[in-house]
């Protein structure tokens, strides 16, 4: 599903985010220096902030006034993306009713999901007793009953090392080809955007800029990324 | 986690210890000098035990009033935002630090029998109100102590984190699911807390009680406390009773502060949480319902003692002056000792909470517990101690400000706990592994994250000596005088109308004093 | 004067080394000694002949005065107490604290004889209920009347005021065995019972209840520092209960002579007519100049009633379990 924002604008006390820029089906990675509008432009994306001017359109639909449930979006937080005192089963149940009242085969659906992101016997702990790793898993099963069309996430895995990351970028593909879904991923590493994203969005002082294949943007970094990447 | 036991630094334990001994012997020591004073052994009869059952239910019920109606307040502030918020938020703080027979007037002027509401009732043909009884004594009780419990929840709210209300918007909660997954576990950690902190101010009231209660079936333990002190001079009696008042009291506290998980008292919740499970017009209307029935219920009173005080200001005697000095002196300095203490007695608590979590606890409740002190017993059992000794007119002004001190001190401490708590869990390694020491580490670490709650807890420190009579009646020396006690003389040779002026400039200094101070902790903090 | 607190602090800590005047301290309530109350004018008019210097200690109110002198015992300071009142002097006089007097040679005006050897009065008032002419157009002229009428009335704690007490021997003079029957035929009447006069008075001008406990010399006030004449007193067959406050001299006092001279000034025409527009109560030896305009009644009560000192203090304990029991049904 194509995500598009047209004459798009976001303002805040101290901060705005102006964006023009269609974003096509498939992987797509967003980089740039912190405070430059990432998260935003993701929240903005989900419904949780209202523009100032300008629309969003996903999949065709205009939803620039949709209620954040209503949209096909799931979005993945940097951190706090479970509640602490429900246990890992009701928290990823919470994708398929946010009631809780689970059929026979929706408890199934809420195992099998856990056992795709690997925490098979873990239902009945509490996100405290989870690693770091394990509580982003915990989202991603969630996120995969919720099934919708598009998958944004915020950074999740930025508190992981090298090897945990990449086993969790790597758990992501799998399942946004399994869904066939558009996935937006925010991220700081130009490896992580260069492993799995085709294009890239560079947000840097308050604009976000139209997608780049992402091989062309690192090669060529405009002087914004390139003073981010150090280059 | 388990934090690294550090050493606790000798200067925390030895002035932590003092603090904590003082506390103690403040608490104890008054009641062991009326005990030893008294003549003749005494019991309590039935009408003793009828204040003590007195006591309790209208404590409990208006401690459980003031939670239950805080919560939909609270809540309300905490997903509105609207033009005048902080202004509402800021009101919240005003009743609770009103003088109390400034505060009985205002309900007066609107629900008493010649009241405001009394007035548009008979105007239809109704009959007016009488409030005088239980109903009396609740809505002052609710009147003190909502706005206050209302703030305490409200940072309840706040320490939601953000991403879990926009979770719950994606993953399309109900209101009725948002509330019991996320309000619910929040309020269950605050709620026992705010009940015992009401409750305790509830038990001593007395004035209130007095006054509004209607009549004898109305009389509260720390009624019959001052009847054996003043008529019967029964001292031994008011030994008793302030034993029981003390006791029953440590037990409610036992048994709340083990439900309870800490709450910061006294950082605000600046702004509203953007919410969006919120936007159905009914939930707007309840809202604003709320909101505009909580503004009338505090506002009114509050507009009351203005509109009254206001026709004699300019008739005010010269008297007015130096008594405003006196009250100023006295509020700053027991402020100022009240958030010494306090400190003092948080740091020490804090430091034993790593390996001595225990014996941390029962040390807070111990500085909790000088709310349960009748003032009555503090007053007359200090000036036992010290009259022999010497003169009570040279130590007016130490003994006053101690007092007034000691009384404020949970607040600030409930105040102050939660911020040296969480400067330890976040930074403790931090600044052990930097080995930032002594006033340095104070300097750097602890005061940019205390001086917010530090500022707080002066104010409040500041305004309730203000308004406060208590024990300078005994020790003040004659040609000296407060405000409060301009007030009393006034009102006791006929002139109300100027009383009504002195109240209303002891509250505007009062709320000034407490404005000033809780604005200076805010003012150019960094977080 | 009025001093700081922490002037005060510093100059009682220094101590008057230079103090070669003695200093007389009189012990009283705080209306007395407030701006508005008698206090500054008898102190200035009494140290203008005494050569001494004249302190008074206000203490809350006239219950209060005599817990402070029991909690102070004999190392107490004071060398007068002046502002007990007949239902406490029994009291006063069992803690063998004060001095008899020199006998007066002044004709006290009182409605009764006075005998009394240590306490010497210096006013004295009716109890009375106050209402609002333009209010209450019927006022009752009984205490039987008040009872059948349905009157609303705001009355003093008797367990922290005087005035209440004064009301609950009033009760109890008037009624006896059958008083605990009047609390509860008046209990419905009682709109709320204060601490304290200055609170049911208070309530009273803001319009809770018709009428209000206080004394017959209220409306003075009204008429004569207010100029408002729609002020009255409610005045009862059965008679009014009084209300002599009296001044002692404390046994211990360093400086008995100048008490007793005090204890003689109080009795002259510069203390007594000073009284009735300060302390609104009558004086207790009519001063050469009248009383003020304001106080003289025609119809004023015709029958005075007070139970004799001796016996207060064990009809004051009946009669206040009565009380209770009455009220808290």
């Amino acid at each position: 599903m194509d995500i598009k924002l047209e004459n798009f604008l976001v303002e805040q006390t101290d901060f705005s985010l102006s964006a023009d820029l269609t974003i096509k089906h498939g992987t797509t990675a967003i980089i740039g220096p912190s405070g430059g509008g990432k998260s935003t432009l993701l929240l903005a994306i989900a419904g949780f902030v209202d523009p100032a001017r300008g629309g969003i359109s996903i999949g065709g639909n205009i939803v620039t006034s949709t209620p954040p449930a209503k949209r096909p979006v799931t979005l993945l937080f940097q951190e706090h993306n479970l509640f602490s005192h429900l246990t890992v089963f009701k928290n990823t149940g919470l994708g398929v009713r946010p009631d809780l009242k689970l059929s026979k085969t929706q408890i199934e659906q809420v195992e099998d999901a856990l056992e795709k992101v690997g925490l098979v016997d873990m239902g009945t702990r509490r996100p405290s007793e989870l690693s770091g790793g394990q509580r982003q898993r915990v989202a991603l099963a969630r996120a995969l009953l919720r099934d919708r069309p598009v998958l944004m996430l915020d950074e999740p895995f930025a508190a992981l090392g090298p090897a945990l990351r990449h086993e969790m970028l790597d758990l992501v593909a799998r399942i946004r080809q399994e869904q066939n879904s558009t996935l937006l991923m925010v991220t700081h590493n130009p490896d992580d955007a260069l492993r799995i994203a085709e294009h890239t969005v560079l947000v840097a002082d308050g604009v976000a800029q139209p997608p780049q294949p992402t091989v062309t943007l690192l090669n060529n970094p405009p002087p914004a990324l390139a003073a981010y990447l150090g280059k | 986690m388990a934090n690294r036991p550090q050493p606790i630094n000798p200067i925390t334990r030895v002035s932590g210890s003092a603090a904590l001994l003082f506390v103690a012997l403040l608490v104890i020591g008054p009641l062991i000098a009326l005990w030893l004073r008294a003549d003749t052994s005494s019991t309590l009869v039935s009408a003793d035990w009828a204040a003590v059952r007195f006591t309790l239910f209208q404590a409990t019920l208006s401690a459980s009033i003031s939670v239950i109606l805080a919560i939909p307040v609270a809540r309300a502030l905490a997903r509105r935002t609207f033009r005048g918020r902080s202004v509402l938020v800021t009101l919240l703080g005003a009743p609770f630090l009103l003088p109390v027979i400034v505060a009985i007037f205002g309900l007066l002027a609107i629900w008493g029998r010649s009241g405001f509401v009394s007035q548009i009732f008979q105007s239809v043909g109704a009959e007016r109100l009488n409030i005088y009884g239980l109903t009396g004594v609740l809505l002052a009780h609710v009147f003190f102590n909502l706005p206050l419990v209302t703030r305490l929840i409200l940072q309840g709210w706040g320490r939601i984190p953000v991403e879990h209300f926009r979770l719950s918007a994606q993953l399309g909660l109900a209101p009725k699911d948002v509330f019991l997954q996320l309000e619910v576990p929040m309020l269950r950690g605050i709620l026992p807390g705010a009940f015992l902190l009401v409750f305790l101010l509830c038990v001593t009231s007395f004035a209130v009680a007095l006054t509004l209660g209607g009549g004898p079936k109305a009389t509260t333990v720390e009624l019959a406390i001052y009847q054996a002190l003043r008529f019967e001079f029964d001292l031994g009696k008011a030994a008793i009773l302030g034993l029981l008042q003390f006791l029953i009291c440590g037990f409610i506290a036992f048994w709340s502060l083990r439900a309870t998980t800490p709450v910061a008292f006294g950082g605000g919740l600046s702004t509203a949480t953007q919410r969006w499970d919120v936007s159905s017009k009914f939930m707007l209307l309840q809202d604003a319902i709320v909101l505009i029935a909580i503004t009338g219920f505090l506002g009114a009173p509050l507009i009351a003692v203005i509109g009254r005080g206001l026709p004699a200001l300019s008739n005010l005697p010269t008297a007015i002056w130096p008594a405003m000095l006196n009250s100023l002196t006295v509020a700053l300095l027991s402020a100022v000792l009240s958030v010494l203490l306090a400190l003092t007695l948080a740091g020490f608590i804090d430091s034993l909470k790593v390996r001595h979590n225990k014996m941390s606890s029962v040390i807070e409740g111990i500085g909790l517990l000088t709310l349960a002190v009748s003032p009555f017993v503090l007053g007359t059992g200090l000036f036992i101690i010290i009259h022999p000794i010497a003169d009570p007119f040279a130590l007016a002004l130490p003994v006053t400000a101690l007092v007034n001190a000691a009384i404020s001190l949970p607040l600030a401490l409930r105040a102050l706990l939660p911020a040296l708590q969480h400067n330890r869990l976040t930074y403790g390694r931090l600044t052990d592994s930097l080995d930032i020491q002594g006033w340095a580490r104070f300097r750097l670490t602890t005061w940019p994250i205390i001086r917010k709650p530090l500022g707080f807890s002066t104010g409040l420190a500041a305004a309730l000596s203000m308004g406060d009579l208590g024990v300078i009646t005994l020790f003040a020396p004659p040609d000296v005088e407060t405000l409060p006690l301009i007030m009393y003389r006034l009102m006791g040779a006929y002139r109300m109308d100027e009383a009504a002026s002195v109240a209303l400039m002891l509250v505007a200094l009062t709320l000034t004093l407490f404005w000033l101070f809780d604005r200076g902790g805010r003012l150019g903090h960094q977080t | 004067m009025k001093r700081s607190l922490l002037a005060a602090a510093l100059v009682t800590i220094g101590g008057a080394t230079w103090a070669e005047t003695p200093t007389l301290t009189v012990y009283t309530y705080d209306s007395f000694v407030s701006d508005w109350g008698p206090g500054p004018a008898i102190e200035a008019a009494f140290e203008e002949t005494c050569g001494c210097d004249l302190a008074f200690v206000g203490t809350g109110d006239g219950a209060a005065l005599l817990a402070r002198l029991k909690l102070e015992g004999a190392r107490t300071k004071a060398d007068v107490v002046l502002g007990l009142d007949t239902s406490l002097i029994a009291n006063a006089k069992a803690t063998e604290l004060f001095a008899p007097h020199n006998g007066t040679s002044a004709e006290l005006d009182l409605p009764i004889a006075w005998t009394d050897n240590v306490f010497l009065p210096y006013d004295w008032g009716y109890f009375a209920f106050v209402y609002d002419k333009t209010q209450l157009s019927n006022a009752p002229t009984s205490f039987a009347e008040l009872l059948e009428s349905d009157v609303s009335i705001v009355i003093q704690d008797p367990r922290s005021s005087t005035p209440g007490l004064g009301l609950l021997l009033w009760v109890k003079e008037i009624y006896g065995d059958k008083a605990a029957e009047v609390w509860e035929t008046l209990s419905p009447r009682i709109v709320t019972v204060t601490k304290g006069w200055s609170e049911a008075y208070g309530m009273f001008l803001e319009g809770e209840a018709d009428m209000v406990l206080s004394y017959t010399t209220s409306p003075a006030y009204h008429l004569i520092a207010e100029e408002d004449g729609t002020k009255a007193a409610a005045i009862f067959d059965e008679g009014h209960y009084m209300q002599i406050e009296v001044a002692a001299k404390v046994a211990g006092t360093k400086h008995p002579q100048l008490a007793d001279e005090f204890l003689d000034f109080m009795l002259s025409d510069a203390f007594q007519s000073i009284i009735p527009t300060t302390n609104w109560m009558y004086p207790a030896v009519l001063p050469s100049s009248g009383l003020p305009d304001g106080f003289i009644s025609e119809d004023g009560p015709e029958k005075a009633l007070l139970i004799s000192i001796d016996n207060v203090e064990p009809i004051r304990k009946e009669a206040l379990s009565e009380w209770l029991t009455a009220l808290s049904q």
